[in-house]
C-alpha cells in the first residue's frame, strides 16, 4: 500500500488534497461552531456570529463556563445526564447477555427449528420500530410500565437484540470447532464452554455490539419520547434538549452548551473505542 | 445529598437490571441440570434461546401483527373500518406531501451520501493523513439526531435584513449581497435544509463501509489495469465500482431504511410544519397529537411494506452466505 502511495507524485495529488481538506473542513465546521459558541457570553452570541472570535482568538475574557453551569443546574441537564446513564448502561448490558447466550445456541447447539428461527432474526433486523409503538405503549399503560426505567430497558433490549444475535452468532459460529469439541470431550458442560471459551474469545464482537448499542440508546429520542412520555425526572438528555429547543429556541447560549453536553458521551466513546465502533458498523451493515 | 441519592439509585438500577438477567440464566441452567439425562440436553438449547425469543416476540413480532390488525380499525380501535385508514393514507393531501418529501429525502440522502462517501473512500486511500480525514468526516455519525438538529438550527439561524446575522449560512448569503433567507420556513428550501443534516450525518458512515470494500480490492488487479494504460477515471468506473457493487448495494439499502424511518430531525427542526412532514414523523403525529391509532397503525404498516424487499434480499444474502460455510 505504501509503495502505491509513493508512486504518484505530490503534485499530481494536489486536487485530491484540495478536495479532501475541503470536505473534512466542511464536515467539521458545524460542530466547531457549536463548541466555540457554547463558551461565548449570551449577549455576544446574540449580537455577532461565532466566527468573529477569530478576530482576536486569544482574548480569553470573551469565553466563560457560565452557559454550562446554567444548563446543568437550571435547565436540568445534570439530572438528565444521570437519567441517560441509568437508561443506557442496563439497556446495553441486558441485550448483550441475552444475545450472547442465544448466539451460542444458534451457532453450536442442535435443536429443531434452529435455521428457521435464525432467519426470523434476520427478518427482524429491519422491522421499523414504528410498527411496534402503538401496541407496546398500550400494554405498558395497562401494566404500569410507561414512564419507568424498566420499560425502556426492555424496549431497547427488544429493538437491539436482532442485531446483537446476528453479529454475535456470525462471530461465534466462526470460532474453530476443534476448540469446542475438545472441551466437550474433556467433559465440559455447555455453561462451562460458554463462560470459559466462548465469552472470552468473543470479546471483540461483544465490544463492537456494546459500543453500537450504547450509542444507539444514548442518542435515541423516539423510544424515550414514546415510553417515558417526557416526564422530567426520568427524561434522558435527548428529550431535555428537545424540550429546550421548544421552550428556549433563541437562547443560543444554553442550547449550544446543552447540545454539547449530550454529545460528550458519544464523542468520548467515538474517540476511545472507534476501532470497535467501526468494526460493529462493518459487521452489522444490514441493520436499519 | 440529592446528587448522592441520585447516583446511588442509578447504581442500584444498573446492578439490578444487569445482575437480574445474568442471574436468571444461571438459575435456569441449574434447574435444567437437575432434570434426568435425556431431558436436560434437549431442553438446554431452549434455556439459551428462549429469553431472546420471548423478548423478540413481545417487542417486535406480536406488536407488528397487532399493528397490522389495528390498522383496519378506527382511531380508538373499536370499530372495524376496512381500508379506510389506507385510503386516507394514500389520498389525504397532508399524507401526499409526506410521501413526496420522503421520496425527495430518499433520492437526495441516498444519492449524495453514498456518492460522496464513495468518492471520499477512494480519494482517502491515496493520502497519508487518511485516519484523520476519515475520523473528521465520520464523527457526526456518533452525534444524536437531536444534537445534530441543534447544530444545524444554529447554522440556519435567521435575523431580519440589516441585523448582524448569527447563523453561518445567512452570514455568507448576506456578505454575498443577498437578502437573508428563513431556511426552515421558506417552503422552497426548508426540505433541502433538513436533508442536508442527514447527509452530513451519514456520509461518514457510507465512507467507512465503502472504504473497507475499496481496500479489499486486490492490488494486482489495479496494477494490471495501470500497466494496460488505464487512467484513474477508468480504474474507478471499470474496476472499483464493479468490484464493490454488492457493498454499494448494502450501504444504499441501509441508508434507504434509515431515511424511511427518519423522524427526529423533522420533529426537532420544524415539527413537520411548513410542508416538511415525512412518513415517520406523520405517524407519530397521528399517534400522539391526534390519538388516532388506526391511522397511525396504517402509516406504520406502509413503512413496513416499503421495507419488505430489503428483508427478502437480506434472507437471500444470508442463505448464500450459509452455503459458503
Amino acid at each position: 500500500m505504501a509503495s502505491v502511495k509513493k508512486k504518484i507524485s505530490f503534485w499530481q495529488k494536489t486536487p485530491i488534497h484540495i478536495a479532501l481538506v475541503a470536505i473534512a473542513f466542511l464536515w467539521t465546521l458545524p460542530s466547531a461552531g457549536l463548541l466555540i459558541s457554547s463558551f461565548r457570553k449570551r449577549d455576544d452570541m446574540l449580537a455577532t456570529g461565532w466566527w468573529t472570535v477569530f478576530q482576536h482568538p486569544f482574548e480569553l475574557t470573551q469565553y466563560h463556563l457560565g452557559n454550562y453551569i446554567e444548563v446543568l443546574q437550571a435547565d436540568g441537564m445534570g439530572q438528565s445526564f444521570l437519567n441517560s446513564l441509568t437508561i443506557s448502561i442496563p439497556a446495553t448490558i441486558i441485550p448483550i447477555a441475552i444475545a450472547t447466550f442465544a448466539a451460542y445456541a444458534f451457532a453450536w447447539m442442535k435443536f429443531p427449528g434452529r435455521q428457521l428461527l435464525f432467519i426470523l432474526v434476520v427478518c427482524l433486523l429491519v422491522v421499523p420500530l414504528q410498527t411496534t409503538l402503538i401496541p407496546i405503549l398500550r400494554t405498558y399503560r395497562d401494566l404500569g410500565l410507561s414512564n419507568s426505567f424498566l420499560g425502556v430497558w426492555l424496549a431497547h433490549t427488544g429493538y437491539g437484540l436482532p442485531l446483537g444475535i446476528y453479529l454475535l452468532r456470525n462471530y461465534i459460529g466462526a470460532l474453530p470447532s476443534d476448540l469446542i469439541e475438545a472441551a466437550e470431550v474433556d467433559g465440559a458442560s455447555h455453561l462451562q464452554i460458554f463462560t470459559k471459551i466462548i465469552v472470552p474469545l468473543s470479546m471483540p464482537a461483544i465490544a463492537s455490539f456494546a459500543v453500537f448499542q450504547f450509542l444507539w440508546v444514548w442518542n435515541d429520542l423516539l423510544i424515550a419520547l414514546v415510553y417515558l412520555g417526557g416526564t422530567v425526572d426520568v427524561a434522558p438528555v435527548t428529550i431535555q434538549l428537545t424540550n429546550m429547543v421548544g421552550s428556549k429556541g433563541q437562547d443560543w447560549h444554553v442550547l449550544t452548551a446543552g447540545a454539547f453536553i449530550t454529545m460528550t458521551m458519544p464523542l468520548a466513546v467515538f474517540f476511545g473505542l472507534q476501532r470497535y465502533f467501526v468494526r460493529g458498523i462493518l459487521a452489522g451493515s444490514v441493520k436499519s | 445529598m440529592e446528587i448522592l441519592y441520585r447516583l446511588g439509585s442509578v447504581l442500584v438500577a444498573i446492578a439490578v437490571g444487569c445482575g437480574g438477567v445474568i442471574g436468571l440464566f444461571y438459575l435456569a441452567n441449574y434447574a435444567i441440570n437437575a432434570l434426568p439425562k435425556p431431558w436436560n440436553s434437549r431442553l438446554l438449547p431452549w434455556v439459551y434461546v428462549s429469553p431472546a425469543l420471548a423478548i423478540l416476540s413481545a417487542y417486535l413480532i406480536l406488536p407488528t401483527i397487532q399493528t397490522i390488525y389495528l390498522s383496519f380499525f378506527d382511531g380508538r380501535s373499536q370499530n372495524f373500518v376496512g381500508l379506510k385508514n389506507y385510503i386516507f393514507a394514500f389520498t389525504d393531501p397532508s399524507m401526499l406531501v409526506a410521501f413526496k418529501n420522503n421520496l425527495l429525502w430518499l433520492v437526495l440522502v441516498t444519492g449524495i451520501s453514498v456518492g460522496l462517501g464513495l468518492i471520499v473512500a477512494v480519494l482517502v486511500d491515496k493520502v497519508r493523513y487518511e485516519a484523520v480525514a476519515k475520523s473528521l468526516i465520520f464523527l457526526p455519525m456518533s452525534i444524536s439526531f437531536v444534537g445534530a438538529s441543534v447544530i444545524w438550527k444554529f447554522i440556519y439561524a435567521y435575523k431580519p435584513a440589516g441585523d448582524d446575522q448569527i447563523g453561518l449560512l445567512n452570514a455568507i448569503v448576506v456578505s454575498l449581497g443577498f437578502e437573508p433567507v428563513g431556511w426552515l420556513v421558506e417552503r422552497s428550501v426548508n426540505n433541502f435544509a433538513l436533508i442536508a443534516i442527514m447527509i452530513w450525518l451519514y456520509t461518514g458512515y457510507c465512507m467507512v463501509i465503502l472504504s473497507a470494500a475499496v481496500k479489499g480490492i486486490p492490488e494486482d488487479v489495479i496494477e494490471a489495469a495501470k500497466i494496460d494504460g488505464a487512467n484513474s477515471w477508468q480504474i474507478f468506473w471499470r474496476i472499483t465500482v464493479p468490484m464493490i457493487r454488492s457493498t454499494l448495494l448494502v450501504v444504499s439499502t441501509t441508508v434507504v431504511i434509515l431515511v424511511l424511518k427518519v423522524f427526529d430531525i423533522v420533529f426537532v427542526m420544524t415539527g413537520g410544519n411548513q410542508g416538511t412532514e415525512v412518513i415517520a414523523s406523520r405517524m407519530i403525529k397521528e399517534m400522539f397529537n391526534y390519538r388516532n391509532f388506526g391511522r397511525g397503525s396504517a402509516i406504520a404498516v406502509i413503512l413496513l411494506i416499503l421495507i419488505i424487499p430489503v428483508m427478502v434480499s437480506n434472507i437471500r444474502r444470508f442463505r448464500a452466505q450459509e452455503k459458503l460455510r
